[in-house]
């Protein structure tokens, strides 16, 4: 635990001296700012109503490509550099290694949506009832984003396991969250998958994404999401594993 | 004996990296490892070091198995990889500090001025280490390596590409640390070899070629100097004449 922490905390503060972080959550609230609040299409003042639907719809797709940004370095770079070998030769295991620069990428992305609660804070004040605002709707979105996070996040550092590359790993993880959250749903309206639709769509984040988001926790997605962080992050220890074969 | 190598094998593919290699080295030796490029020794330490298993063999640090007991083993070393990678975004405080966390060393900050004096980092010790030379670069890879007081040093190729004062002032300092821990390093300079080494392992394609004291060599390739041993030793078309 302890030895997690330490990685942990090494590849934190890098976030931060290597202005990532800043970049990150700058960039991110910044847009979400902009689409809840300026852009006429989804903004607050134009719909009317007193909620924080776009913020969490349009979230998704910013972390896309934000979280694929941040993971990109996190193994890749110590690959190219030779540092993985000073790390893999100290008396740390893979598995801290990889929990380690796991919890320091999704920190970030958790830092980053601190800062949106003003948004709520804000349309709480704002409604034309003070208060008038769905907050279980609201809390269970929070929630949703997070694992949502968690489950990039996975698939972030896996990518930047598999390349030495920050490009080619930077790719691949927008490639595999766009499959994972919106490309699964889209091949379940395949004609000839349409009896199998349901199965399909059940293994894409979406559907759970929403089933959160309505402000119901049920167990079934919260398994969903801890088990598919799980796996991707396996599949990362088993590939640093692999050097030893 | 700190060090036992029994029967290592490595081999990529039908490559054999390493072949059958066995040497022993014990505390208070500073043991050289030569070969010439390619000849299998940063795989070796690789190997000793726990990075990468051995296809077949046995190798075993202070007792402990490199395979099965391989948290122990990376414990009891102090290992230098070969062109010395670090974390170049860091103070050299933060590097040195990140290294005494792994090892969860207590009385951190002592430790890391100890090993700052060691290695001559005193006045470079709050710049990045992106902003140093080379000579400091490997001041602090040996620094990082030292950091735990671990009984067995790994350090691969420790003094290229230094100038001719930097090269003396690591040798210094890993003479230094010779005279109580077990050293193996590997160079291509012979004069180091003869300034610093007490044993002297020669490996050729994956083969080990000799094992012996400097004296042990000389006495049985007379009127030659090393690096005429060594060259008679791991070059084959001389060897043929």
């Amino acid at each position: 635990m302890y030895n997690v922490l330490t990685v942990f905390a090494k590849d934190f503060s890098d976030y931060f001296n290597s202005l990532v972080a800043y970049i990150t959550i700058g960039v991110f609230l910044v847009v979400t700012g902009l689409f809840l609040w300026i852009f006429p299409d989804s903004s607050i003042f134009e719909y009317g109503y007193a909620g924080l639907e776009s913020l969490f719809n349009i979230a998704p797709y910013i972390f896309m490509f934000l979280i694929p940004a941040i993971t990109m370095r996190s193994l890749a770079e110590e690959h190219k550099e030779g540092t993985f070998e000073l790390l893999a030769t100290r008396p740390l295991t893979d598995w801290q290694i990889v929990f380690g620069k796991y919890f320091a990428s999704l920190l970030i992305i958790i830092l980053a949506l601190l800062p949106t609660v003003i948004y709520y804070v804000t349309i709480y004040q704002l409604g034309v009832t003070k208060g008038n605002v769905d907050s279980g709707a609201v809390i269970g979105s929070y929630i949703g984003l997070i694992l949502l996070g968690a489950g990039f996040t996975a698939i972030g550092i896996f990518a930047s396991a598999i390349s030495k590359n920050q490009i080619i790993a930077f790719i691949i993880a927008v490639f595999l969250c766009f499959i994972a959250f919106s490309g699964l749903d889209s091949i379940s309206q395949v004609l000839s998958l349409q009896n199998y639709d349901t199965i399909i769509t059940s293994f894409g984040i979406n559907q759970h994404y929403q089933s959160i988001s309505r402000g119901v926790l049920d167990t079934r997605d919260l398994i969903y999401f801890i088990s598919f962080t799980a796996l991707f992050l396996l599949i990362t220890k088993t590939k640093l594993g692999s050097r030893k074969w | 004996m700190s060090i036992v190598v029994s029967n290592i094998s490595k081999t990529y593919g039908r490559q054999n990296a390493v072949d059958q290699i066995s040497f022993t080295a014990q505390p208070g030796c500073i043991l050289g490892f030569l070969g010439p490029n390619g000849a299998g020794k940063s795989t070796t330490m690789k190997i000793l070091t726990c990075f990468i298993p051995p296809s077949s063999g046995k190798a075993s640090i202070c007792g402990y198995d490199v395979v099965t007991q391989s948290l122990e083993v990376r414990k009891n070393i102090g290992y230098l990889p070969e062109h010395n990678p670090l974390y170049t975004d860091m103070y050299v405080k933060e590097a040195l500090g990140f290294m005494a966390d792994v090892y969860q060393i207590p009385n951190k900050s002592k430790r890391i001025a100890e090993v700052i004096e060691l290695a001559g980092l005193g006045l470079e010790q709050r710049k990045k280490i992106s902003t140093l030379s080379k000579g400091y670069r490997q001041r602090v890879g040996l620094a990082q390596a030292i950091i735990h007081n671990p009984p067995v040093l790994i350090l691969d190729e420790p003094t290229s590409g230094l100038d001719p004062n930097q090269i003396i002032g690591i040798r210094n300092l890993i003479k230094e640390l010779g005279k109580t821990k077990t050293v193996i390093l590997s160079t291509h300079i012979m004069q180091e070899v003869e300034a610093i080494c007490h044993q002297i392992v020669i490996i050729n394609q994956g083969k080990l070629v000799a094992d012996d004291s400097i004296e042990g060599l000389k006495n049985s390739h007379p009127a030659k100097t090393l690096e005429e041993i060594f060259i008679y030793l791991t070059n084959a078309v001389l060897q043929n004449d």
